[in-house]
Formats: C-alpha cells, sequence, structure tokens
C-alpha cells in the first residue's frame, strides 16, 4: 500500500493537478477568509466553513477523476494486479494519497487561523470542530468519487458523474420538501451530507456526523475493491 | 512448476476457453501458439490471476492462484502484451516502484543495474517512460517481470511491434531466462516459439489441439513416401524416367532452380521410403539428381492442417502466422 501511496503522491505532483487542486482551494478559501473574516472584522469561520461545503463538493471530483480511470484506459490495471499486491491495498493507497493532497488544501483554513490569532481570538475548539467536519466530508467524497472512477475509463466522464453525485448530494436537503412519500422523505433526510456538515460548522463535533462521513467512506472503498475484484469474473 | 486443470472462460455466449489442462515442469519454456482469439491472452490472465477460469483450477509453484494469490503472484513475472506504465514515471522510478511492491528489498540497486545490463536499457534508467519507443517500452517491461527472480516468467506477444533487430535481441534475452527459469510465452508467430521454446502448446478455438516439443510434431508430421528432388535435365525425361506408377505414384513439378535444373515432388505409396528407387531410376537414365530430400512438414504446414481455416479471411489470418 506504501508504495502505491508514495507512487501517487508523486504522481499528483508530477502533473499539475496537485498543484492545481491545493491553489483552487487556496484561492477559493482566502478569498472567503478575506470577505468574511478580515474585511468585517471577525474571527468567526463559521460562515467560510459553510461556504467551503460547495466548493469542496465541486473540486474533489477533478482530484479523484484519473486515479482509476486511468489504470484502465492504459491498462495499466492488468499489470498492476499480477503484481504480488492486494486490490485491497492499490484502493487504500489511492484513497490516502487522494485525502493527503485533500487535508493540505483544506489545510489553508488553519493557516488562516493562524494569521487571525495574531490579531484577534480565535475560538480554537470551533476551528479544530469545522476543519474535522471538512476533513470528514472531503473522506467521504474522496471515496465516492474514487468508487465513480473505477467505473469509467474516462477521466472527463468520471469527473462529469462526479460532479452529478455531488449535486444530487447537495440537493438531498431540498428533496426532502418535494417528495411526498414519508419514506423517501426519511431516506433524502438521512443521506444528507449538509445536514451532517452543519453542526460541525456551528462548532459541534457531532459524532453520528463523523460516523456517518466515515461509514460512507469505507462502504464505497468496499464498493471499489468490488469492482475491481469483478473484473477477475470477466 | 504449473499445473492447469480442466479451466474453461466463457465471455458471454463464446466458450474463450473450454476444458485446457497444461501441466509445465520446471525449467521448461513452453510456447502458447494459436491464431488471434484461439484463447492465448485469456489463458495468461487467468494463470496470472487477472482473470478467473469459469471452471477449474490453476496452481503455481502448488499455489492455487484464486485460493492464494499472493503467493501465486510472488512466484510470476509478467510481461502483458501491451505493456504500458504511468508515463509521469522515468524507468528507473518505475523499477523502484515495483521492487517495492515485490519487497525486492537487499541487493536492489545491484539487481536493478544487472537487469538493465542485461537487457540493454543501461543509458534510459534516467529517461520518461512517456518517451522511450516501443522496443525499449518492451525492454523495460521485460526487467520488471525479471525483478525479484521470479521462478515462472510469462510473456505475452513478447516480440509483437518491435523492428527486426529488437526482436532477435528479445529472442535471445528470452533463451537466457529460460536457462533458470520456467517460461511461457504466447505467440502467433511460429518461427519464434520453434526457435525459442523446448515445448508447444497449440490452442485453436479455446481448445488445446497439439502438446509436444517442435521436433516431434514435426516428426509426426513428415511424410517420407514424399520426396523433392532437383534434377538436371528436361521435364519429358524425369517423366520417362520415373514412369513406373507402381513406384512414383505422382510427380509435380515445382519450377525451375537453375538453368536446365527442375525441382519436383515425387509421390510413392504412403508410408514407402521412395529415395534409393529414385536415385536408382535417375541413375538408371543417367539423370543428374542434385539434391534429394525429404518433404518434411513445418510447424507451420502442421498448424495450417490442425486449425483447418476455411475461408478467405481464416486463410489470410493462417497466412500471416506461417510468414508473419
Amino acid at each position: 500500500m506504501l508504495s502505491i501511496l508514495k507512487r501517487e503522491l508523486r504522481a499528483y505532483f508530477h502533473s499539475p493537478l496537485g498543484y492545481v487542486f491545493i491553489g483552487a482551494v487556496f484561492v477559493f478559501s482566502g478569498y472567503y477568509f478575506y470577505s468574511y473574516n478580515l474585511s468585517v472584522n471577525t474571527t468567526d469561520m463559521e460562515t467560510l466553513f459553510a461556504l467551503l461545503f460547495p466548493v469542496i463538493m465541486f473540486m474533489v471530483p477533478v482530484l479523484t477523476m484519473r486515479l482509476l480511470s486511468e489504470d484502465k484506459r492504459l491498462k495499466i490495471d492488468q499489470q498492476l494486479f499480477t503484481l504480488p499486491i492486494k486490490k485491497s491495498s492499490v484502493v487504500l493507497g489511492k484513497y490516502l494519497a487522494a485525502i493527503i493532497i485533500y487535508t493540505i488544501a483544506i489545510s489553508s483554513t488553519l493557516i488562516e487561523s493562524i494569521v487571525m490569532s495574531f490579531y484577534g481570538t480565535v475560538v480554537w475548539p470551533e476551528v479544530i470542530g469545522n476543519f474535522a467536519g471538512l476533513f470528514f466530508l472531503g473522506a467521504a467524497l474522496v471515496s465516492i468519487c474514487l468508487f465513480v472512477s473505477s467505473l469509467t475509463e474516462s477521466q472527463v466522464v468520471a469527473a462529469v458523474l462526479g460532479f452529478l453525485i455531488s449535486m444530487f448530494l447537495m440537493l438531498t436537503d431540498a428533496f426532502v420538501y418535494i417528495v411526498k412519500s414519508d419514506l423517501l422523505k426519511t431516506f433524502f433526510y438521512g443521506v444528507s451530507i449538509r445536514n451532517r456538515y452543519t453542526p460541525f460548522t456551528l462548532g459541534i463535533f457531532e459524532f453520528s456526523g463523523a460516523v456517518f462521513f466515515l461509514s460512507t467512506a469505507i462502504l464505497f472503498l468496499c464498493f471499489t475493491i468490488a469492482v475491481l475484484d469483478r473484473k477477475r469474473w470477466g | 512448476m504449473i499445473e492447469v486443470v480442466n479451466i474453461s472462460k466463457k465471455y458471454g455466449s463464446k466458450h474463450a476457453l473450454s476444458d485446457v489442462n497444461v501441466n509445465i515442469q520446471k525449467g521448461e519454456v513452453v510456447g502458447l501458439l494459436g491464431l488471434n482469439g484461439a484463447g492465448k491472452s485469456t489463458t495468461m490472465n487467468i494463470l496470472t490471476g487477472y482473470l478467473s477460469a469459469d471452471c477449474g483450477y490453476v496452481t503455481i509453484g502448488g499455489h492455487d492462484i484464486a485460493e492464494e494469490p499472493l503467493k501465486a503472484k510472488k512466484l510470476i513475472g509478467y510481461l502483458p502484451e501491451q505493456f504500458f506504465f504511468y508515463n509521469d514515471m522515468k524507468v528507473m522510478e518505475y523499477l523502484n516502484f515495483i521492487c517495492d511492491i515485490k519487497k525486492v528489498k537487499q541487493g536492489r540497486k545491484e539487481h536493478i543495474d544487472d537487469l538493465c545490463n542485461r537487457v540493454g536499457i543501461s543509458h534510459i534508467k534516467t529517461r520518461m517512460i512517456k518517451n522511450l519507443s516501443k522496443g525499449y517500452r518492451q525492454r523495460v517491461g521485460f526487467v520488471q517481470a525479471l525483478l525479484g527472480d521470479p521462478e515462472v516468467v510469462i510473456l505475452d506477444e513478447p516480440t509483437i511491434g518491435l523492428d527486426p533487430s529488437q526482436v532477435v535481441d528479445i529472442r535471445s534475452l528470452i533463451k537466457d531466462v529460460g536457462e533458470k527459469r520456467t517460461v511461457i510465452i504466447s505467440s502467433h508467430i511460429l518461427s519464434e516459439v520453434q526457435l525459442v521454446c523446448s515445448r508447444v502448446v497449440l490452442l485453436h478455438e479455446g481448445r488445446i489441439i497439439a502438446d509436444d516439443t517442435p521436433d516431434n510434431l514435426r516428426k509426426s508430421m513428415s511424410e517420407r513416401h514424399k520426396v523433392v528432388v532437383q534434377i538436371e535435365s528436361s521435364e519429358e525425361s524425369v517423366r520417362s524416367a520415373l514412369a513406373d506408377k507402381k513406384i512414383f505414384k505422382k510427380i509435380t513439378m515445382l519450377g525451375q532452380k537453375e538453368a536446365n535444373t527442375i525441382e519436383y515432388l515425387i509421390e510413392g505409396k504412403n508410408d514407402s521410403d521412395i529415395r534409393r528407387q529414385l536415385f536408382s531410376a535417375l541413375a538408371k537414365a543417367d539423370l543428374p539428381a542434385l539434391s534429394i530430400s525429404n518433404s518434411e512438414f513445418t510447424l507451420e504446414d502442421f498448424f495450417l492442417k490442425h486449425t483447418e481455416v476455411t475461408g478467405n479471411e481464416a486463410y489470410k489470418e493462417a497466412k500471416d502466422v506461417v510468414h508473419p
């Protein structure tokens, strides 16, 4: 797994993708930091973290789009899966590489908090709770988008499918008000990512939310391994 | 070393492999031969654990590839038909990556250097894989297959798409590798298999139709009652000298080889050796025979005969196999 992790990390920085992703998240985060903290003289980062939610939802598919689809397209998977390495190690290595890049990108919020701490009082538990929420959100999304990447040979298709799924997950709250069936209402409320994320932005470390995001991540990692394993059966 | 027992594989309704059984001993160099779609790559993919068989099993060094994939795969070095790898890697980075996965730790640098020297890629170790020619890329693939000194080396069409000098180099490499390891090569080029393999497994439509040494296959098909002879004389003189239809059943002119010399295919009765009678008859008529040889079937003939190709497309494909 470590060899795959190292390779994928290197690949992120051998191509513009790693820099572009980190740079883009830094730009959005910096802009929101300037607009909602610096310009209005507040250390409350609730708005910044709330606004980063849709940014992350749309940026993560770009981060993960090539992870498995490129292997399929270049037929690298054939070579990889005939080497003495488990499929789970391959998937986990790629997943952790994306998570590391993602964590570097969202660490911009921590840098901004440190900057603020020089000029005002930062409520650190709130910042750390928010950061944890953003991390858990990313952990689940990266896993979902990695799964999407395992379904296709095309990076573009993987990215577009990722966007669509992200959009669906963002709109699940709205569906609760649209559908009439109580069962569907319960379902959409249950899978709503925003509902799970919002408490973190309010500085509340909601354990059930953390479990929701982490179990989603594990579930989709298992799905991804199953997709790769299914190929063995032609 | 490798045991393939009753494996079958279907893609949809098409049988890619049907009840294939092969037992390969340590140190054998086995050629898997067949037309496109015969099941060579499917067999290789099952042997390497990339695909699973619908039924039957494969063991490598006693380890079932489906039950104990890691133990079995540790014994295998594999070069796929199309060798591609991440374009953003340099050759040395890539080889180190494979060493990481194969857990080659002690003497890694010396091991990589040694293999690169043998394969002739020492001077390109710092280059990006994406900038390499197909020949060099194939050699890099060859090195990665040999990293960790695997006991079994599986090469899927290793010379396809290479220029003639690269083909010669790769064949000599395969010969070297085959001295110490069990090697399986898939190919649709008969001459290649004849040159490097100690055993040939002929696949056709997912079934094994022959499994023997190249020599035995050739011997089993040799036709002693047919003789090719070059005679310095006119056709009429030859036909009158060999007029005894009881001995020389059929005379076919193959063509003029040099001035006043024509090559003939003379056929006797089945299972008879007509060389002595032919020599006597020509000597009696004072016709100089410049060469007399048995008409032996080559592996090419064997392949064509067994695959029973029909129709223009299949015939053309078979001809490509014989004269690539």
